[in-house]
């Protein structure tokens, strides 16, 4: 078990950068504490993996350094950092049995066989895969396999930290949950830094306690599901974190707040003295379909939007409408009614209106 | 649709027959007759059974001549086999430098038998060669033309310099062929480098491994031009190997009732070892 500190960690595969486009990881620190479940949620191709393999030590990083307990590691192999990684797809040693394939991590550093004997058995038992163990592993069917995977890496007690990379993606929905829940099961029992890498918001709250969002080789925010969901940090937050994503409008600043088209909204005191201090013209104002009130009853601060479309999903209810020239989603519950078509009165409640300058948020400290 | 059976359609494969009759039924059965009967000339043949047989498989010079072409074909597999894995274990994965090794590897495989054999017979000189007097002026004495121990070295040498580079390519494409995801996995499981070997490397070369044991156990066992150029068989007999003794023996001699019986016995031996070897290296596996 270790505290795994990235450094100014950056990181390019080409030779010679010429730019931050060429950087699959920038200038990024983070610490994963001891002992935490993890996730690290991302678009594909945002340096999920990267950032995983510079962890594990299959990547040599560019630029920073990574510190496991405080110590330089950049030179040690994975061997040597005794880190456990498991793989998006399932890699099995096909010419082994289940029971080899999952000894073979203790074999090579010579483990006594009893010892091995006693925790395979364990891990079998918890993936429910004791009845394969003699069984040739190439034979298994693909979730099988990767509970093997997984297994590999479970199965020694001892390492500082276990990586995930997607490890679900071939398993069927049904046991994806059932696995979820083993993982965090063995994270309570054996306290192990665990560190899941998935592009599914939902897998990533399920597993993990604090959640990373990458986006563009940075963590634009570390924070617990709720954090991500109430205080988006940074525009790609609130727009990849909930279904559907926030409302993000480009506004331009103007008497008595921002406006967009012929709508003026007015801001909060903290947001307008940042605003006074703009240098820059990429702002934005953000809410959450959830926080938008909607009614019929016109007032002063509401204002008028056209209803495009209401869908019914269920539970609930996401009308899409139209207020000038932006179109927001809005989510309703079950006993509101709006036609397509008709008016609705939209407000926005102060606490739930973020703004954004540059893409991260202007911060609104209690008062 | 209807579908009315129509036997006259087996006339279709009748091309294919003809093929392989004229390619592989007509010249064997023919070697077949030869070897049931005793021929004087044309019109004077008589049948004599297997007597033929009989005498080639008593005959001392055969059973010699097997038993040294046995000994040369599993000291070519022992050698050449590890070390083409080794060869292609050390090469480079990628790049100009792997194009250039690639290049060198195949230059040996696309010299003809005759010129490799001269190639040896000349480089392994005292006089002229660089390799026998390079041997002879370090003080050892070397002469492949006298000396049996020799001789044998020679072309053993000869057979791994020309044949080992194909074992090379062919292990070093099944290498290139395991995904990189295996080499992750057991870096993070702390696999050592023979443990790799073992486990993910070996067990994923083992089907262009039964091509290359097969192409080499069959290559060699039938070899003649390059022993044949480089000392004749000799000193005395040391490297007279099968086909040169059948050869001698059907065109020397004109034996050919004899050479026939001994040519069956020969093809029998070849598809003997040859379903051997591949049904106890692919069977290996399906124990469990």
């Amino acid at each position: 078990m270790a505290e795994i500190h990235l450094k100014s960690l950056a990181h390019s595969y080409s030779q010679n950068p010429a730019g931050p486009e060429d950087y699959a990881i920038r200038q990024l620190d983070h610490v994963w504490e001891k002992g935490g479940a993890y996730a690290l949620l991302g678009p594909s191709g945002c340096g999920k993996s990267t950032m995983l393999n510079i962890i594990s030590g299959l990547l040599a990083p560019s630029e920073g350094d990574v510190l496991f307990d405080g110590k330089r590691v950049n030179e040690l192999s994975p061997r040597d950092r005794n880190i456990a990684q498991v793989f998006q797809f399932p890699v099995i040693y096909d010419s082994m049995t289940v029971f080899q394939n999952l000894a073979f991590p203790l074999k090579n550093t010579g483990v006594p066989a009893a010892q091995i004997k006693t925790k395979v058995n364990e891990i079998a038992e918890i993936l429910e895969i004791e009845d394969e163990l003699h069984k040739k592993a190439k034979n298994l069917t693909a979730d099988q396999k990767q509970k093997v995977s997984m297994g590999r890496g479970l199965v020694r007690g001892d390492v500082s930290a276990i990586l995930f990379d997607e490890p679900l993606t071939v398993i069927d929905p049904q046991l994806k949950w059932k696995l979820r829940r083993k993982l965090k099961q063995i994270h309570e029992q054996f306290d192990i830094t665990m560190v899941y890498v998935t592009h599914d918001q939902l897998e990533a709250s399920t597993f993990a306690d604090k959640i990373a969002v990458m986006y563009g080789g940075q963590i634009v925010q570390f924070g617990t599901p709720t954090e991500l969901f109430e205080q988006p940090n940074h525009t790609f937050v609130g727009y990849f974190i909930g279904s559907p994503g926030m409302n993000l409008i480009e506004v331009r600043r103007c008497e008595g707040g921002v406006c967009f088209g012929d709508t003026v909204v007015p801001m909060g005191t903290q947001q307008t003295e940042a605003l006074e201090n703009l240098t820059s013209s990429n702002v934005k104002i953000g809410i959450r379909p959830e926080f938008v009130q909607a009614s019929d009853v016109a007032a002063d601060d509401t204002f008028a939007a056209e209803v495009k479309d209401v869908e019914d999903l269920g539970t609930y209810k996401i009308m899409t409408v139209r207020l000038g020239d932006e179109t927001m989603k809005v989510r309703l519950t079950e006993d509101q009614h709006f036609e397509a078509g008709g008016t609705v009165q939209l407000s926005f409640p102060e606490k739930w209106l973020k703004l954004y300058v540059d893409e991260f948020l202007v911060e609104e400290t209690e008062q | 649709m209807n579908k009315v059976p129509n036997n006259r359609a087996w006339w279709l494969v009748l091309p294919v027959f003809i093929l392989v009759a004229f390619s592989a039924l007509i010249p064997l059965m023919t070697v077949v007759n030869y070897s049931v009967q005793d021929i004087f000339g044309p019109g004077n043949a008589y049948y004599v059974g297997t007597e033929w047989f009989k005498e080639v498989l008593n005959d001392e010079r055969l059973q010699d001549s097997l038993l040294r072409q046995f000994a040369f074909s599993g000291a070519v597999l022992a050698i050449q086999i590890p070390l083409g894995i080794g060869v292609a274990l050390m090469m480079p994965k990628s790049g100009i430098k792997a194009s250039l090794c690639l290049i060198l590897l195949a230059i040996p495989l696309l010299i003809p038998w005759n010129v490799v054999g001269t190639i040896w017979q000349i480089f392994g000189r005292g006089d002229i060669g660089l390799f026998g007097w390079g041997l002879n002026s370090l003080g050892l004495e070397y002469n492949y033309t006298g000396d049996t121990v020799d001789a044998w070295l020679t072309v053993l040498l000869m057979d791994v310099w020309h044949w080992t580079p194909l074992v090379a390519l062919l292990c070093y494409s099944g290498l290139r062929a395991i995904p990189e995801a295996f080499y992750q996995a057991a870096e993070i499981d702390r696999a050592s480098k023979w443990a790799v070997f073992r486990y993910i490397q070996l067990p994923r070369l083992k089907s262009v491994l039964v091509i290359a044991v097969l192409l080499r156990f069959m290559d060699s066992f039938m070899i003649y031009t390059e022993p044949f150029v480089l000392t004749g068989g000799g000193p005395g007999s040391s490297t007279t190997f099968l086909s040169q003794t059948l050869t001698t023996m059907a065109i020397g001699q004109f034996d050919i009732g004899r050479a026939a019986a001994f040519s069956l016995i020969y093809f029998l031996i070849v598809l003997l070892v040859s379903w051997v070897f591949f049904t106890a290296i692919t069977h290996l596996d399906k124990e469990k």
